[in-house]
């Protein structure tokens, strides 16, 4: 008997959180891990809502966001580790060569 | 407040501390391991939620899975230690963004619940029920993401492999 | 010969082998994808599952054919393929004695290739691709054969020409070659179109309901179905047989197809492309029947002309392979001629459909053989050969004289056949056949005597072709003394118990007939042994004044197209177009140019004092924001991703607030 709010109020923490992470961090893999924490509070919100409807749509959909994340993760990787062999460095301020 | 509250408040402080020292840290494996922490909570509340399945899947894939694949991505890349080394200069903008969206987000779940809003009463979330939804209705996204995962799969593989040509 | 009765009884044996069919048309296409996915790994690169796929096809078809020789009935059995509103279209086999004949003479062929195939190809660098394209070839073939409604059939008859492009274009480097694979293509498609749309006019005539080729073939000879709809899908219908089958006027790609590796030449020009249109009208031969008369008119004519035109045309060749191909859109024309005059002309196109597949593959074949020793396809570089290659030599003998209809061969007992049914009232015909028959025994009896006889006129030592290229010879060769006796009808041959349509025909033999026959033929072997005997130089088909020229130009055929089509579609519309363009148009363009000037040289003015210096200040202010702006795009990701998180909250406050 956990009222909705409460968990909709840490999903918000986490993915704010996330937003900073993705914003302040250099490391390309911490960059990455914020991103997690960013899909993670949207899959507490699908739970929650799952539970608030009644409805399982809500967890088969987490469950998709959770194989999305693992392609996304391994994809991510692959090219920071693509990014490190050529550049000797995953900082993503570094990587700037798009620019005017 | 009820006693699945007071539990749902216990692991909702240890994960926002988690996630807040996850973003601060100043050494990638502590980050790394404040993930783990992290995700294990958001587990626990999914197994607070009743969402008994995609509980253990979080538990399974992301702890045990995913971190790894981090663990390995930062063995890969030397990763330097300091808070100058792993932060950029825009910490304070990020910080005030961050804040904004926080606050739009509890803005508008007041506006839409209030404090004392609904309860949740869990009713659904057994693995048979979500086999039975996954495999009736979903079939098709199902087998989608799995297509993805293959893709994604060789697609790493591609990407992170030596090219011998010269 | 066989009663009703008989047939009656005949049902009551069960289907047998016959249900299977299907799986032969599926054998190719499993050893096409295996010699693709695994035939460069496998030793010798990936021959293996083609020749294994035929063999067993071949004995198959063989079972499937002992239904027919028990009298078994036809089989049929389907699935359902798609269903468009009241139109159900299945995918299925339809089995009957035709079927399986055809059946028989496609794997016969094919397996003789294949095998060829390992010798003749062995240092292709397509090698295994060669083997994949040459199975699914096949399985088009067998599919156009076993299909029991129309669309199937489209399918295998597409599939077929895709593969036949690739396969005459498989020596692409050269430029000769793939011309030649785009000229069959197109060509080819040209029947192709209004054989589509015949298929399509005939599910119209059947009020959209099926597609079913029984099922047509019973509706057409209906009350509900108006004459003239039949008459006109038969001529549709007929298109695709000019085209596939290389009937004048699309005669002409054939003999540049011979570009192709002569195995393919074999395959595609003996046993199943060419043969294919040939099956068509015989298949739908009800809707032939029940149009009107000049249709059949028609397609006799066009018969005739192909017969007679390409024999002669075969006279003048000096590439062994275009002599070839020339006799087999000659002995094509014989069947559609032979179509023509009724049931019973039908029947006997098909004996010599089936005779003639397997001498002309082995005469193909044997041609590689020669081809490939003397590394030349002109006659005037061979001679002599008989005693270098004395088992292509044998074999080869025996494939000309079947083609120029001796006694006891394949060849003359199908021939007479086809010559019996044009006696009974069909006298312009059955001359046309005799001269023709006279004018093919003399073209062979050139091509044997150039290319195997008298003294060698090329260059290096030909050598005998090893075992796996004269074994497929020999088979053929064996074939083709003894399929004759199956239809002869001196012997009472049963093949037209198997092959009939609605009712077998009687056969008979009628001695005047045969005597003309063998006349024709003896006189065509003496006259081309006496005018050759001597090796006169230069050639005497080349002395004949106009007609020697009319011919060495193929009838002009080719020069016609050219310049009837080709060009004035390429020049022609484009000399319109500049005429237009230099009288029309530029006169037009010219005078607006003359008005604009005067009224360009009152705008200078202005354009130079007012104009300009708004134009520059707008340039300076746009350049000027320009540079300002060009900060905010760092390159960095992150400040990038900042200015959308920003964004998000903007418009959730904006959004929100509405």
């Amino acid at each position: 008997m956990i009222r909705l709010p409460l968990v909709l109020f840490f999903s918000a923490v986490l993915f704010s959180t996330g937003v900073y992470g993705v914003l302040a961090r250099r490391n390309a893999v911490l960059v990455l891990m914020s991103i997690e924490l960013m899909l993670n509070a949207v899959n507490v919100n699908l739970v929650a809502f799952s539970q608030f409807w009644h409805d399982i749509t809500g967890q088969v959909f987490a469950l998709f966001v959770i194989a999305v994340a693992a392609a996304e993760v391994g994809i991510g990787l692959a090219i920071v580790i693509l990014i490190y062999r050529n550049r000797e460095t995953i900082n993503v301020d570094e990587v700037n060569l798009l620019k005017w | 407040m009820t006693g699945q509250e007071y539990v749902f408040a216990v692991l909702a402080l240890v994960g926002t501390i988690s996630a807040i020292r996850l973003v601060t840290a100043k050494n990638v494996v502590h980050a790394a391991l404040y993930l783990v922490v992290t995700l294990s909570v958001v587990g626990g509340v999914y197994l607070l939620l009743a969402a008994e399945f995609v509980g253990w899947v979080q538990i399974l894939i992301y702890v045990g899975a995913i971190v790894i694949l981090f663990l390995f991505g930062l063995m890969l890349t030397r990763a330097p230690i300091g808070r100058e080394a792993l932060d950029n200069q825009q910490r304070g903008i990020a910080f005030l963004i961050g804040l904004g969206i926080l606050g739009g987000l509890v803005y508008l779940i007041q506006g839409a619940f209030s404090w004392s809003g609904p309860r949740l009463r869990p009713s659904v979330g057994t693995t048979a029920q979500l086999g039975q939804s996954l495999f009736r209705q979903w079939v098709l996204p199902f087998e989608a993401v799995s297509f993805l995962l293959l893709a994604a799969l060789i697609g790493a593989v591609v990407l992170s492999r030596r090219d011998d040509r010269p | 010969m066989v009663g009703a009765a008989e047939t009656l009884s005949a049902t009551a044996i069960g289907p047998g082998f016959a249900r299977l069919a299907w799986v032969v048309a599926v054998l190719p296409l499993v050893s096409a994808a295996l010699t693709l996915f695994f035939g460069k790994r496998t030793p010798g690169r990936g021959w293996i599952y083609g020749v294994a796929a035929m063999s067993a096809g071949f004995v198959l078809s063989v079972l499937v054919l002992w239904h027919f020789v028990q009298g078994g009935g036809a089989v049929g059995s389907s699935v359902t393929w798609f269903t468009i509103g009241p139109l159900h279209v299945e995918a299925g086999q339809y089995v009957d004695g035709l079927t399986a004949i055809m059946l028989i003479v496609v794997t016969a062929v094919s397996l003789a290739v294949h095998v060829y195939s390992i010798g003749y190809m062995h240092d292709d660098v397509r090698f295994t691709w060669f083997y994949v394209v040459l199975s699914v070839f096949t399985a088009a073939m067998l599919n156009v054969v076993i299909a029991d409604n129309l669309i199937q059939l489209l399918v295998g008859w597409e599939v077929m020409g895709l593969c036949s492009y690739l396969l005459i274009g498989h020596w692409w480097e050269e430029r000769i070659n793939s011309n030649a694979a785009i000229k069959a293509f197109i060509t080819t498609r040209i029947g192709d179109v209004p054989f589509m749309f015949g298929i399509f006019v005939l599910i119209a005539a059947t009020g959209f309901h099926s597609a079913n080729i029984q099922q047509v073939g019973e509706l057409v000879g209906g009350p509900d179905v108006s004459r003239g709809l039949v008459s006109v899908a038969a001529l549709l219908l007929f298109g695709g047989t000019i085209g596939k089958s290389a009937q004048f006027p699309l005669h002409v790609w054939l003999p540049d197809a011979m570009q192709g590796p002569t195995p393919v030449s074999a395959l595609i020009h003996a046993a199943t492309m060419v043969a294919a249109g040939v099956y068509l009208v015989g298949r739908m031969y009800s809707v032939f029947l029940h149009a009107a008369p000049e249709v059949l008119g028609f397609v006799g004519i066009i018969g005739g002309i192909t017969m007679f035109g390409a024999a002669l045309l075969a006279l003048v060749q000096d590439d062994i392979k275009r002599v070839l191909a020339y006799s087999t859109v000659s002995q094509l024309a014989y069947m559609v001629t032979a179509m023509s005059v009724g049931p019973a002309g039908r029947d006997a196109a098909f004996f010599h459909l089936f005779t003639h597949a397997f001498f002309k593959a082995l005469l193909f074949l044997g041609a590689g053989c020669v081809i490939h020793a003397v590394h030349s396809n002109n006659m005037s570089d061979m001679g002599g050969l008989w005693r270098r290659m004395p088992v292509t030599f044998w074999t080869f003998a025996f494939g000309s004289a079947a083609l120029a209809g001796i006694p006891p061969l394949a060849g003359f007992w199908s021939k007479d056949e086809l010559l019996v049914a044009a006696s009974k009232g069909h006298a312009v015909v059955f001359t046309l056949m005799l001269v023709t028959a006279l004018v093919t025994a003399f073209y062979t009896t050139r091509m044997v005597m150039l290319t195997f006889l008298g003294p060698y006129r090329g260059h290096g030592e030909p050598e005998e072709a090893p075992a796996v290229m004269t074994g497929p010879l020999v088979a053929l060769a064996l074939g083709t003394v003894s399929v004759g006796f199956l239809g002869a009808a001196l012997t009472r041959g049963v093949f037209f118990k198997w092959v009939f349509f609605e009712v077998p025909e009687p056969v008979t033999f009628v001695l005047w007939v045969a005597t003309l026959s063998i006349l024709a033929a003896g006189l065509g072997v003496l006259a081309g042994w006496y005018v050759y005997r001597e090796r006169p130089e230069p050639d005497p088909v080349f002395q004949l004044g106009w007609l020697s020229s009319v011919l060495v130009n193929k009838f002009y055929l080719d020069e016609v197209y050219m310049n009837g089509i080709v060009l004035p579609v390429r020049d022609r519309l484009a000399a319109a177009a500049v005429w237009f363009d230099r009288n029309v148009l530029d006169g037009m363009v010219n005078g607006t140019a003359r008005l604009t000037k005067d009224l360009a040289l009152g705008t200078d003015e202005f354009d130079r004092t007012v104009v300009d210096s708004a134009v520059n200040g707008v340039a300076q202010a746009a350049g000027f924001t320009g540079g300002l702006l060009r900060y905010l795009q760092s390159g960095n990701v992150q400040r990038y991703a900042a200015f959308l998180f920003v964004g998000v909250v903007v418009l959730a406050i904006v959004i929100t607030r509405i």
